[in-house]
């Protein structure tokens, strides 16, 4: 059998003629806590800390800037408390930021910040722009409600209205992500950790939405389920071509699925760059030390 | 001892309609804001009556607080005008006011009303007021109300739509019999308290002002004459009233009533009568009277 050679589409090169960025982050700070006038604005200082020692607060996140290009997968590696999960809430929306902006192209060209926009709009965001995975099933899904209807609250929420056509996504879905036809109308409650999992993200998928975010997604699942979690979610990024900022303590994962990687520590940014190039060359005392712990 | 002077208390020391008149332009302001915004709860202060909580406070304070000298009352209990729930309220109006009151629709101006919409259609010149016991639509799927004001403020009413959407799945149809719920100009989600199906369809783009009250929970609201109201329906699966197919009303033959459903004590057997009572009682009138005229 002859072996095609590799040619680029007309899309392909034109995409990467004029590359614009599909989300576009500056200046994300988000404090916690009534702040003072000795932390109004986020020391960019390492050493000194997040913790205010005049009125306790703490900028969980420090002036974040990143861009993230369609179909990439951008990987966020740090400690407990480095302001990953902080920093993903606010992008999805949970929380809101003290400072900072968050731009999409694919939402009103890109002109809006996110973070301003109204309830409202927030709203369709949530459901058009984005998909969330969290690291807890149960913040995700609506245990008792069948399967199908997690993923069917999503389409009405996007104006969805006709029954058999909510039902036919939702089954192409699920088999997207390997849950059995048959089970589609069990709640997730049933499920095993993983098929919870699967669940959730067919749910974040369930509108198409240009950006997934991942938030610990595998972790506290056995490695067999999580090979498998990866597997999906790896497949899913080639055949939708979706971008995924996916975040994780765990450096295999990071490893397995981000084109980039950004290192938190302390809410601060402190070395990004290629995945190989972090993990085999890293730069930051803090890094390295991240690395060699690996087993 | 109690004799049958002494029963009743004396009504010449309460304000005309019982409530003080700073009350009832509290609710008459609050009232107005319900109409002002067609389907929005309005919050307002409660007051004690001498009906517990849950008996029909909430329509009761805005029949207080709407009635004058000239009106002509009608109080229904599930279409029913002579249970003890209409009778009572009826009676505390009437002698704290000395309003007529009456049991045919066409006479009154003020209808106070629990779950029953009359099957005659009312004028624009006559008030329906309805007892609520849950204004929320979305209690059932949300029990907290900070998280309910805020889905409403976001016309997020995803999660009731769920709630549609698992009945079909489950049962194969929309399983909600009373106090299903609707839309109001395509912008609040509303219960229509527990009103059966039949008498949704009713509501959309009526011509008279319709005021809802749940005095346990303090809310007023209200949809003022020609507004569209459509009750929640997926694109497949069509909103459908109560059918009565093949069934009439024991006393009056009706086929285009809401009829309720009793059973004969001894003979077990199943039949049929209209809910509102103060309608089959006329359609009897009026069957005695064609039967004279044939008779003549």
């Amino acid at each position: 059998m002859a072996i095609e050679p590799l040619q680029m589409s007309k899309g392909m090169t034109e995409s990467i003629e004029k590359e614009i960025p599909l989300v576009t982050v500056k200046g994300l700070s988000k404090q916690f806590g009534s702040g003072c006038e000795y932390c109004s604005t986020p020391s960019h200082e390492e050493k000194e800390g997040n913790r205010c020692k005049h009125c306790g607060s703490i900028w969980a996140v420090r002036d974040i800037d990143f861009e993230l290009y369609p179909g990439e997968i951008l990987g966020v590696v740090g400690e407990s408390g480095s302001g990953k999960s902080t920093m993903i809430r606010s992008l999805f929306l949970d929380e809101e930021v003290t400072n900072g902006s968050m731009t999409v192209s694919t939402y009103n060209k890109g002109k809006i910040n996110i973070f301003n926009a109204s309830a409202q709009q927030k709203r369709y965001i949530r459901n058009h722009v984005m998909g969330m995975v969290y690291q807890n099933p149960y913040l995700g899904l609506r245990m008792t409600f069948s399967s199908s209807g997690n993923i069917a609250e999503k389409l009405i929420a996007a104006d969805n209205f006709h029954v058999g056509k909510i039902r036919e996504r939702a089954s192409e879905l699920l088999d997207k992500v390997e849950i059995p036809i048959s089970r589609m109308d069990e709640p997730p409650k049933n499920f095993s950790g993983g098929m919870q999992q699967r669940v959730q993200i067919s749910k974040a998928l369930a509108n198409n939405p240009p950006l997934l975010l991942l938030d610990e997604v595998t972790t506290g699942l056995d490695l067999s389920v999580q090979a498998k979690v990866l597997d999906l979610i790896r497949s899913l990024q080639r055949e939708l071509n979706v971008a995924m900022i996916v975040v994780s303590h765990d450096l295999g994962v990071i490893r397995m699925l981000a084109d980039r990687t950004m290192v938190l520590r302390q809410g601060l940014v402190v070395e990004k760059g290629l995945t190989d190039q972090i993990l085999e060359d890293p730069q930051h005392p803090y890094t390295q030390l991240l690395v060699h712990s690996l087993l | 001892m109690q004799t049958a002077e002494n029963r009743w208390f004396e009504t010449t020391n309460y304000n005309f309609a019982f409530l003080d008149e700073g009350s009832k332009r509290e609710i008459r302001r609050k009232t107005l804001k319900a109409v002002a915004i067609p389907g929005y709860q309005v919050p307002f202060a409660s007051r004690e009556l001498p009906i517990g909580r849950g008996w029909g406070t909430g329509g009761l304070q805005l029949t207080l607080s709407l009635i004058g000298k000239k009106d002509c009352l009608k109080v229904i209990d599930q279409g029913n005008d002579d249970s003890v729930n209409a009778v009572s309220i009826r009676r505390l109006v009437m002698e704290t006011t000395g309003v007529t009151t009456t049991e045919e629709t066409g006479e009154a101006t003020l209808i106070q009303t629990r779950h029953r919409i009359p099957e005659e259609t009312l004028r624009e010149d006559q008030i329906l007021i309805l007892q609520v016991p849950q204004p929320e639509p979305l209690r059932r799927v949300e029990p907290s109300e900070e998280v309910t004001r805020r889905q409403h403020a976001e016309m997020d009413y995803s999660a009731k739509w769920l709630q549609l959407y698992e009945n079909i799945v489950k049962w194969g149809n929309i399983t909600i019999g009373a106090d299903y719920p609707v839309m109001v100009q395509q912008r609040y989600l509303m219960a229509p308290s527990p009103i059966p199906r039949w008498d949704n369809p009713k509501i959309h783009q009526a011509n008279y002002l319709s005021l809802y009250g749940a005095g346990r929970e303090k809310k007023i609201y209200a949809i003022p004459p020609y507004t569209d109201v459509v009750s929640l329906h997926f694109e497949d699966y069509p909103f459908e009233v109560e059918s009565f197919t093949g069934k009439a009303c024991r006393h009056c033959g009706s086929t285009h009533t809401f009829l309720d459903e009793i059973t004969d004590e001894r003979t077990g057997e199943k039949l049929y009568q209209c809910s509102d009572t103060a309608y089959c009682k006329k359609r009897q009138k009026e069957q005695r009277g064609t039967e004279v005229s044939h008779g003549n």
